[in-house]
């Protein structure tokens, strides 16, 4: 998937569990786990390490957990 | 039109009762001699035909009110004066009625004689011939004379004293010279309405009122000049109110209003029950039959989620089945610029495994994927999930819910614990106030609507929250209280809104949340809700809804009686559809409208087994039963029953599998009964993504735009030619029934099977109900589901099980799925869909009545009639801006992509908005939606686009090129001899 596409589905969820109560970047990650095919979680992973430019600092965080 | 407490004298036994049932306290009483005990309020005539004794009559029937003005239903009844009408005559206690005895016999053998007297004698040559309740009556009270002579009449169009047209024609070919005829009316393409032949009982009239709620027919003139009517003077049918439904042919009790399919094949001589393939709604249908030849489409009275009624679609929009663009021949070629080669289906099938294989041993088991049908059958998407997950070995299985409903999945499952509507379809005749959120019943789910117009009708109040004025907000006999006309994109603030008004005005129901819901998340949510920023007074210039409005409509909502919300795409298809989905639930809960009858929140799904493919675990990261594939030991379930490991990972959902396909990544993919090209959106994003994949296999009836890209085509079997299940929007579980055989030769489920064995799989199914038996076997919620009890019980709805071996109507009664109930923060985040100088108006997308989805099944009918063409839907003032007038060629762009097509000016939508369908290919209006998505689930934002509206000449460069691309791709080479 482009980039801007992936950053934009990213952040939408990091938008949500933002608003939530708990650990947001935990619960993004568990989203991205339950949801998210392995082959985009990869993508998402090696553009954080890329330096993750456009994604909220709760995605680059749950790239951690994941 | 329910019948409550409907007697079944044995199986398919649907006869007419006369008039409706009552619930009121048991009365005794004699009839003939025989004792009945019946509910207070039940008719003499209802009471008579409970012992088997059916009381002559023409202008009653079970599904309407009593009307008393045929007077063939008269009785006697002891110590009481004359002869009253046992329809309109209530029981007594302790009263003796007799049906028969000479003064009756005389009074009905005169009133029969009369209505003769007006009627043409061609029972012969007849079309309702052995199906005419006129003749069967005349025949009851042994009429056997008609002592007038020929006179005044509506039959003889030439005056002569003809007693038969057939006469009539004889004496005077041509001329008509009798003011009183009227010729037959046969503008509706389905049925005819020939006034001669009317006997003016009003049961079309009242029917059209009473069942289905649209007051298109009357009475016009008085005396021996009454005459039934459809709109003014100068309409026919065709140009009137009329919507098609089938309910006044239904309940016309002679040939005045006649299916032409009755006319042109003859009475059918037996029936099959099976369930609609169209809506949501899961109409249980009668399918009449002469030999192999389907005659006409009934629906059953019996039928539990429609009660006898229907709409235009599954009464009549059948003929797809056996329309001649349907391929019966299964298909390959090397690359889509070749043309087709029609082939065995041995070849088809090793072709169709080879290239899937070939491409795993090359690109890796999850290079290839699948998409399950919301069209076709449990059992069929059960096998095409299998298939990915039991021979593909991964979980790339999607289906069209990702579209439509995924939002429900999430946010349902979120709050109570299960993704399913809570209530049956019977429940709103006990709702107080209804609430409908992005949902357009009378054009998606019309049986539904009929059901609920009756319901309002009686009293209960409706709230619409929708940026267009649809027809249900006012109609004959129904206005909504509130209309919430908001913008599009801005569903979260308005519920919210409703929610901070029901909290900050004390009207939550404390002791249902305290006793159902978990209360810390509660509170956590009270504190969030009640912030001003969430009032109706701050939400106001977002939303567009004026906030005492808002109020008002929540203040009802809240303290209104049972509380229900119906839903449709207009709430999931956004980039905040899970949160209104979890907001609706929330606003539920916070009411207590959940757990019993006449509230609930329930999605009106919008394909005939959207919840049922759902259910049988389509979604790349479920198994069936709604359990997450990461589950050890739900794959554990499955891995037994199908001697497989399992992946525990995700698959790839269709818009996913799209970017893995222009990655590169996804190459192969079986796609049965879905045609995404035309209905996913950002078409051009679609195209790239079929054209990048090397092994596209098209399962359909018919060569849609999908198989523009497809290398394989196997030709699919319609509904009618099938066995297996359908679950509707009620989780009702209803059975499909093989009417015809199938075309191609074999079932969809048979060819699914016979491809994974191609593939190794070494299955060996010989009855959908031996499938059916291994998704209860699997699925707890579907554990007592076969194909037995549904003989036996008709339908059930899920969950059915130990705990509920006759199903369960109606969900989380004593406490939710999940437990308790989960209140969650949906704070409101606008849509980056926005609108400004370059695209300044928004679309929102949906459907018409006389349409289904893509129309690949309804442009094959008749319906084209009310249909022939998208068409854009603008408020005057923004096309005066324009320079458009009503039927204008339009460009419609958006940044994703522009199409043409002709503009009609209305002000059902507000400035700033505009609106169109998506039936037509010709249009393609999804080349104008864009990529954007709900944040959960990828469920496409159809209902919010900018774009921009332009006079146009015609249809656009893409358009032409398209229509050559699709011309050029659909090319067949005939089989080689």
């Amino acid at each position: 998937m482009s980039p801007e596409k992936m950053i934009m589905m990213a952040n939408q969820i990091a938008s949500f569990f933002d608003s939530q109560p708990g650990n947001a970047p935990e619960r993004i990650a568990d989203h991205l786990r339950d949801y998210w095919e392995p082959r985009m979680r990869s993508q998402l992973a090696e553009y954080v390490q890329a330096g993750g430019a456009g994604l909220k600092p709760s995605v680059e965080e749950a790239v951690q957990h994941l | 039109m329910k019948d409550f407490i409907i007697p079944q004298f044995a199986p398919g036994d649907d006869r007419d009762m006369g008039t409706p049932a009552r619930t009121g306290a048991p009365v005794t009483l004699t009839i003939d001699g025989f004792g009945v005990t019946v509910p207070e309020g039940t008719s003499v005539l209802r009471a008579a035909a409970q012992v088997g004794i059916m009381v002559p009559k023409l202008c009653a029937s079970d599904n309407m009110e009593a009307f008393g003005s045929c007077r063939l239903c008269v009785v006697e009844i002891e110590g009481r004066r004359g002869t009253p009408a046992s329809c309109t005559t209530p029981v007594a206690e302790g009263m003796v009625v007799h049906t028969q005895s000479g003064k009756i016999k005389k009074i009905r053998r005169g009133v029969m004689e009369l209505y003769i007297s007006d009627h043409p004698l061609d029972c012969l040559t007849c079309a309702a011939n052995g199906d005419c309740e006129l003749q069967d009556t005349a025949g009851q009270v042994g009429l056997r004379d008609v002592r007038y002579t020929p006179g005044q009449n509506h039959f003889d169009p030439t005056d002569t004293g003809a007693r038969s047209q057939a006469e009539a024609r004889l004496r005077m070919p041509v001329a008509e010279a009798n003011p009183r005829y009227t010729p037959k009316d046969e503008s509706n393409p389905y049925f005819t309405f020939d006034p001669s032949k009317c006997i003016v009982c009003s049961r079309c009239v009242r029917a059209c009122e009473e069942v289905q709620g649209t007051f298109a027919l009357t009475i016009e003139g008085r005396g021996f000049e009454s005459k039934v009517s459809a709109g003014t003077a100068t309409d026919d049918f065709l140009t009137s109110d009329c919507v098609s439904c089938g309910a006044c042919i239904q309940a016309c009790p002679t040939a005045t209003l006649q299916e032409k399919s009755v006319i042109e094949m003859g009475t059918p001589e037996r029936s099959i029950l099976t369930t609609c393939a169209y809506c949501g709604v899961g109409c249980t249908f009668k399918a009449e039959m002469n030999g192999d030849e389907l005659v006409r489409m009934v629906p059953y009275k019996h039928g539990k989620a429609n009660r006898g009624h229907s709409c235009i679609k599954g009464r009549f929009a059948y003929g797809y089945a056996q329309h001649k663009d349907r391929i019966l021949k299964p298909m390959i070629r090397d690359t889509i610029e070749e043309p087709w080669r029609e082939v065995e289906w041995d070849e088809a099938l090793a072709f169709a495994a080879d290239r899937m294989l070939g491409l795993q041993r090359k690109y890796g088991r999850r290079s290839v994927g699948v998409i399950t049908s919301s069209r076709c059958t449990n059992e069929e998407t059960y096998l095409v999930q299998k298939m990915a997950r039991a021979v593909f070995m991964n979980n790339n299985t999607d289906t069209c819910a990702r579209v439509c409903h995924s939002p429900t999945g999430y946010g349902l499952g979120k709050t109570f614990g299960t993704s399913a509507g809570t209530q049956d379809f019977d429940s709103v005749e006990k709702s107080d106030v209804v609430m409908i959120i992005g949902a357009n019943p009378t054009d998606g789910h019309p049986v539904f609507a009929s059901r609920l117009k009756k319901r309002l009708r009686e009293g209960a109040r409706l709230i619409v929250v929708d940026p267009r004025r649809t027809d249900i907000v006012r109609s004959p006999h129904v206005e909504a209280a509130y209309h919430l006309p908001l913008r599009p994109g801005t569903n979260v603030a308005v519920v919210t809104a409703m929610a901070h008004v029901i909290v900050t005005e004390g009207l939550v129901n404390e002791a249902f949340i305290r006793e159902r819901c978990d209360w810390d998340e509660f509170q956590y949510y009270v504190d969030f809700v009640s912030q001003d920023r969430h009032s109706p007074e701050a939400m106001e210039a977002l939303t567009g809804v004026p906030a005492a409005d808002l109020r008002a409509a929540a203040r009802l909502y809240a303290t209104g009686g049972n509380g229900a919300i119906y839903y449709g795409l207009g709430v999931t298809e956004h980039s905040q559809g899970s949160t209104t989905v979890m907001g609706i639930a929330n606003l539920a809960m916070l009411t207590g409208n959940v757990g019993r009858e006449g509230v609930g929140v329930n999605p009106l799904r919008g394909q005939n087994n959207v919840q049922g493919s759902c259910d049988m675990g389509s979604f790349p990261h479920e198994l069936p039963g709604y359990r997450h594939v990461k589950l050890p030991d739900v794959r554990e379930i499955f891995e037994k029953a199908w001697g497989v490991e399992i992946d525990p990972e995700p698959g790839l959902r269709i818009p996913n599998m799209l970017d893995a396909a222009v990655d590169g990544t996804f190459k192969g993919l079986y796609c049965q009964g879905e045609d995404i090209l035309q209905s996913d959106p950002d078409t051009h994003h679609v195209a790239a993504g079929l054209k990048a994949m090397e092994c596209v296999i098209v399962h359909d009836l018919f060569l849609n735009e999908t198989a523009n890209y497809a290398h394989v085509f196997l030709p699919g079997s319609s509904f009618l030619e099938k066995e297996g299940t359908f679950t509707n929007a009620e989780r009702r579980i209803n059975r499909v029934r093989r009417v015809i055989h199938p075309l191609n030769g074999y079932e969809d489920w048979e060819v699914t099977q016979l491809l994974a064995n191609a593939m190794g799989a070494n299955w060996h199914y010989t009855h959908a109900s031996q499938i059916m038996d291994e998704i209860a076997a699997t699925t707890p919620s579907f554990a007592n589901v076969s194909f037995d009890l549904l003989e036996e019980k008709g339908s059930v709805q899920w969950p059915c099980n130990d705990d509920a071996p006759e199903g369960t109507p109606t969900m989380h009664v004593d406490h939710f799925v999940s437990g308790k109930g989960h209140f969650i923060v949906t704070e409101y985040l606008a849509t980056d869909e926005k609108s400004g100088p370059r695209f300044p108006l928004l679309l929102t997308t949906g459907r018409i009545l006389s349409q289904y989805n893509v129309g690949a099944q309804t442009r094959r009918t008749a319906n084209v009639v009310w249909h022939p063409e998208d068409v854009l839907e603008i408020h005057p003032h923004d096309a005066e801006l324009r320079g458009v007038n009503e039927g204008d060629w339009v460009r419609l762009a958006s940044r994703a992509g522009e199409t043409t097509l002709r503009a009609t000016l209305t002000d059902k939508v507000a400035p700033g908005v505009v609106y169109t369908t998506f039936h037509h290919p010709a249009t393609q209006a999804n080349v104008v939606t864009t990529d954007f998505s709900d944040w959960a689930t990828n469920c496409p934002e159809y209902k919010v686009t900018a774009v921009q509206v332009s006079p146009s000449n015609g249809p656009s460069d893409w358009q032409e090129s398209y229509n050559e691309q699709a011309e050029r791709s659909r090319r067949i080479l005939p089989a080689a001899e």
